[in-house]
């Protein structure tokens, strides 16, 4: 759609495909009724009350039939509702279904697809998963991911920068999720758009990998607030670099003082263990909750 | 550049109270965006400005009202204010500070005609 910088559905794809358009309406705003009647001037000249009609607070100061006159219009609506709605439905759906979601974000080269796929290979078929992955373009990463034996979907972006929870919805419905299972979403690498759009997952989790700056989490502080957990990445890399660990670890916590962070690296495996018995509590806590209301269901 | 989502989705919102309420052009829009948000706001009126062309919103005036940021510091066990997300406390200089206010994105009220 946007002609500068593309954000929005019109280029985005899942597997390929356009998006179909959304029918959902976005729900009952609010508007507040006005309380002397609508039609008639405020007492106090100058102020205006959010109601609906206020003719008295044009820049006439009264009404008069013809002629025209502006009114204000009390709307109150979060601008992030509308995914935020759909974001609900897919948390909803997944509770349903015991599935436990995690949203990987990070800056583009932190190493989120081959974590993914370490972590996929570690797992050895202990746990049926899914994978969607978000890109602007191609479907490598999706192919990486096939690769393994587990099932993804790629979504194209197009120009846009970020998943947003309706794609992520029409992805679900296309991936034949199991019950109990774990759907890993590899979000567009950018570590500022991601932060403000709920895609109905359990936990954001944030790659910070070390052969970035340590301050990171600083100058991109949005990110790392959102986050539950931040997998510090390419660790086995420490020894050759100058990054200074508990540093980057220390900024973080300063953005989100209850940050969980676990030492990572794809390569030599190190922390892979931690990240699966983090990934195992999640899935067993979703499974289990899934199960506590369905025997709530049956009581009522 | 997500604020050109976020100025759709303002759009959005308008186009459906102008099929509420029966309004067609809009003047001013008023929008109620925290210190702590994740929007540029440059960048917010310059995207708001092309996605209203030729819609109710047509060079409607985009008035922004910040809302300042604040936090609830553990240590002292008072509210704060928070001009970032990175500040510590002013009192104490610790930095377990939690956003309490300040991060909204909101469509507060329209003037319209």
């Amino acid at each position: 759609m946007c002609n500068t910088c593309g954000c929005g559905n019109g280029q985005a794809l899942i597997a390929g495909q356009a998006l179909r358009k959304s029918h959902k309406s976005g729900g009952a705003m609010r508007f507040r009724v006005p309380e002397g009647g609508a039609g008639h001037a405020q007492p106090e000249a100058g102020t205006h009350h959010h109601n609906l009609l206020d003719y008295g607070a044009g820049a006439a100061g009264a009404h008069a039939p013809g002629m025209s006159q502006s009114r204000m219009v009390r709307i109150e609506r979060d601008i992030l509702a509308k995914n935020n709605e759909y974001a609900d439905g897919n948390r909803n759906y997944l509770a349903e279904r015991g599935i436990f979601a995690l949203n990987l974000v990070s800056s583009p080269g932190s190493g989120k697809t081959t974590l993914l796929v370490k972590t996929i290979k570690e797992l050895h078929g202990a746990l049926p998963l899914a994978v969607i992955e978000g890109d602007q373009q191609t479907e490598n990463d999706a192919a990486r991911i096939r690769a393994t034996g587990a099932p993804a979907l790629q979504i194209n972006t197009g120009k846009g920068c970020h998943l947003d929870a309706h794609m992520v919805g029409q992805a679900m419905q296309r991936l034949d999720l199991q019950d109990d299972s774990l759907l890993m979403i590899e979000n567009v690498g950018n570590l500022v758009c991601p932060a403000g759009f709920d895609l109905g997952e359990a936990h954001k989790v944030v790659i910070l990998s070390v052969t970035e700056g340590e301050d990171k989490p600083l100058k991109y502080p949005d990110m790392f607030r959102a986050a539950s957990l931040m997998l510090l990445n390419k660790c086995d890399l420490l020894p050759h670099l100058e990054f200074d660990a508990d540093l980057a670890i220390a900024y973080a916590r300063r953005i989100n003082p209850d940050l969980k962070v676990i030492r990572i690296s794809a390569t030599s495996g190190e922390g892979v263990p931690e990240l699966l018995d983090w990934i195992a509590t999640g899935c067993r806590n979703a499974a289990a909750r899934k199960q506590a209301s369905k025997q709530e269901a049956l009581i009522e | 550049m997500h604020e050109m989502s976020l100025a759709e989705s303002v759009l959005q919102i308008i186009e459906d109270a102008a099929r509420q309420q029966g309004f067609s052009r809009v003047r001013t829009v008023w929008l109620e965006v925290g210190q702590l948000a994740c929007v540029e706001r440059e960048a917010l009126c310059f995207s708001f400005e092309q996605v209203a062309k030729e819609s109710v919103a047509d060079r409607a005036r985009l008035e922004i009202v910040e809302v300042k940021g604040q936090g609830w510091c553990s240590h002292c066990g008072c509210h704060v204010p928070l001009p970032a997300l990175y500040e510590p406390c002013p009192d104490c200089g610790n930095y377990q500070v939690k956003v309490t206010d300040g991060d909204q994105l909101r469509v507060r009220e329209l003037e319209v005609e």
